[in-house]
């Protein structure tokens, strides 16, 4: 290209015609990009869960599925539940102030986070990367636990711990509380996960 | 490049093979040329050494999970309620299927076993110094686009491990702030890992990654074969004032085709052997390989008591366990040391260290002010996206470690055995010893880069000779 000479005419139109050939390349990246999201099916898929409770003894835990998540029911004890205030300032979130809007439902905002003071209903994926943590309800020293474990769960991905009211311990990767998934009580004893009373 | 070229006639009396590939070359030159220039022509250092035998395997490797993949996809399943069922078909009831799926698996960790070396080699010899950096920078990638490609293929058979690796992965992108949920929710396609995730990584793993792959691979052939192969000395053998024979090929090179090649195939037999041997006698390779937990089917409301990634990743996965809340503070320390040290030592025009401050607190900030969650996410990316920046990193006047001051070769010893441990530790459970071990290592590894400019140009080199050091056999 030895002539200098620019028709700027002809430039004007070909910077136009790039211009409306990026857009158009873009509104066609719309319908691809958008195939990524949850299909209709998977939407309608969260329907919510009834459980009995009823024959959950004291110190023991039921795993129900709803939105192929794990939520646990734990029926806890007199003694566990007297432990709770004692473990606050050991806990990363005591009084789940932190983020309430998506852990911790208005009415579970409270001591023993739940409706009833000895039935914990919280979804078993830890806050930190998704894993499930598992059950450690006995105290006393065990491994990858310290000495004056009160019982609770333990995340065996990254080691974060939590109390028996789903608090996250302090100084551990998981920053959350485990999310209490809106629930309420049909009967004394029939749980219904997935919808409360506001919904 | 394909200018008009004379059609070359030869002599009716020639043999039939000179004249098929007259015929040849005639209509298709551009393949012939090719063959010059990569393989007959390509000139490449006469004092290579056993390192240099990772790049062509690592070729033989990308060939052997192609072809193995082509023949599993054949038999499997991307449907969450078939996937692990196909899978276990593959290796009872498919005529020879087990052998197809052992050398896939296992290739996968030969894969990384081979790229690991082939990028030591470089770090050892300085391979990515000028002129090399697109060398090395296409290479970086094609190193995130195998980590990409095992993660999704990992997913596929539908174990325990697969289900709960790909849970925890997809999870670390909710941590960016804002847009992270979304995006993990974008990449699951559903609210937890399923079907959905399972025919989509399905789709990246045999179509779209191995593309990109491809395309990465050729890149940075054609970019090697264009400024020349480096070689143990860290010296050119090509280029003004080098010497050359009387038809100005470099008198310390050798053509790669026959010389390398042979050798190469010397080197491709004894890999064979190591590969066959694991194939056979050690598919699962004690549970580095294959994991015992994938052996169970996915199940998405129990995690396995212990959860690890495969060998490969556990370095990274390492540091990503590394950031703790304390950790942070740590890591505060070191911006805050970093920063004094660029305004009080550097000699820096004064809006420039106006600047370093306003960006350390601005960076502070954002430690203090977003989950240690995030930051391990960002280490865990850092570590991996750091070694693109490695060609302006070292700034060491003589390029091969053969001549610099004699103890980088124990900081590079140093440097591989944190690598080590920090591999090691990342298939152990979580452990408060583990932790803190962690933690200094991913210092380390952090500190031996981002140091690298000042260290690396400490100490006397030693005197770099003019021509390789090469003994003829």
């Amino acid at each position: 290209m030895s002539q200098t000479q620019i028709d700027s005419s002809k430039r004007t139109w070909l910077i136009a015609s790039s211009c409306a050939g990026a857009v158009g390349g873009v509104a066609v990246a719309v319908p691809f990009v958008s195939t990524f999201q949850p299909s209709e099916k998977a939407k309608a898929a969260g329907a919510a869960v009834e459980v009995d409770i009823s024959s959950l003894k004291p110190g023991e835990k039921v795993t129900v599925e709803w939105r192929g998540k794990p939520v646990w029911i734990v029926k806890r004890t007199p003694e566990q539940l007297a432990e709770l205030p004692k473990l606050d300032s050991q806990l990363a979130d005591p009084e789940s102030k932190r983020n309430p809007a998506e852990f911790t439902p208005p009415y579970a905002r409270n001591e023993h986070r739940s409706i009833k003071p000895e039935i914990l209903v919280v979804v078993g994926i830890c806050t930190h990367l998704g894993c499930s943590p598992v059950d450690k309800f006995t105290p006393g020293p065990q491994p990858s636990l310290p000495n004056d474990w009160e019982g609770g769960f333990l995340c065996p991905c990254h080691g974060s711990t939590f109390d028996l009211a789903g608090r996250v311990f302090k100084n551990k990767p998981a920053p959350d509380n485990l999310e209490v998934p809106p629930h309420m009580y049909l009967s004394d004893t029939k749980l219904l996960i997935g919808e409360d009373k506001k919904a | 490049m394909a200018a008009y070229r004379e059609f070359k006639e030869i002599s009716p009396n020639a043999s039939a093979g000179v004249k098929t590939m007259n015929w040849l070359e005639n209509r298709f030159p551009t393949a012939f040329d090719a063959y010059k220039v990569h393989m007959s022509e390509y000139y490449a250092p006469k004092n290579f050494n056993f390192w240099y035998i990772f790049g062509s395997l690592a070729l033989l490797v990308l060939v052997i999970q192609i072809v193995t993949g082509i023949f599993l996809v054949m038999n499997y399943k991307p449907d969450a309620a078939k996937a692990f069922e196909s899978v276990e078909y593959i290796m009872r009831d498919v005529p020879w299927g087990w052998l197809i799926r052992y050398m896939h698996s296992t290739g996968a960790s030969a894969f990384f076993v081979v790229v690991y070396l082939h990028m030591f080699r470089g770090l050892l010899y300085g391979s990515y110094r000028k002129p090399r950096e697109l060398v090395w920078i296409f290479g970086c990638a094609i190193f995130l686009a195998l980590m990409a490609e095992a993660f999704m293929g990992y997913l596929l058979p539908w174990g325990q491990m697969s289900y709960w690796g790909a849970q925890v992965i997809v999870n670390l992108f909710s941590a960016i702030p804002f847009i992270g949920p979304d995006l993990a929710l974008l990449i699951r396609g559903d609210y937890v890992v399923g079907d959905a995730t399972l025919n989509r990584f399905f789709s990246f793993h045999v179509i779209a990654v191995p593309l990109v792959l491809l395309g990465l691979v050729v890149a940075h052939l054609l970019a090697l074969h264009d400024v020349g192969s480096n070689n143990p000395d860290g010296i050119e053998i090509k280029g003004p004032g080098k010497p050359v024979d009387e038809n100005g090929h470099p008198l310390d090179g050798v053509p790669f085709h026959p010389y390398y090649s042979v050798h190469d195939i010397f080197g491709v037999s004894i890999f064979l052997f190591i590969f066959s041997a694991v194939i056979f006698f050690a598919p699962e390779f004690g549970g580095y390989f294959l994991e015992y937990n994938n052996f169970i089917p996915a199940d998405p409301l129990k995690t396995p008591n212990h959860i690890a990634p495969v060998w490969y990743f556990t370095p990274f996965y390492s540091m990503l366990r590394a950031i703790t809340a304390e950790m942070m503070y740590a890591l505060i320390a070191c911006v805050v040391l970093g920063a004094g040290y660029g305004v009080l030592k550097a000699k820096l025009p004064g809006f420039i260290k106006a600047g370093i401050v306003v960006a350390a607190v601005v960076v502070i900030a954002l430690m203090l002010s977003i989950d240690a969650k995030f930051w391990g996410v960002v280490v865990m990316g850092g570590a991996v996206i750091i070694l693109f920046f490695l060609p302006w990193l070292d700034c060491s006047p003589a390029r091969s470690i053969r001549y610099r001051p004699s103890w980088h070769k124990y900081l590079y010893a140093i440097f591989v055995v944190w690598f080590v441990v920090l591999a090691y530790l990342g298939v152990q459970a979580p452990s408060p010893i583990g932790e803190r071990v962690s933690q200094v290592g991913t210092l380390f590894y952090f500190g031996f880069f981002l140091l690298m400019p000042w260290w690396s140009r400490l100490g006397t080199p030693k005197p770099v000779p003019d021509r390789v050091t090469f003994k003829p056999h």
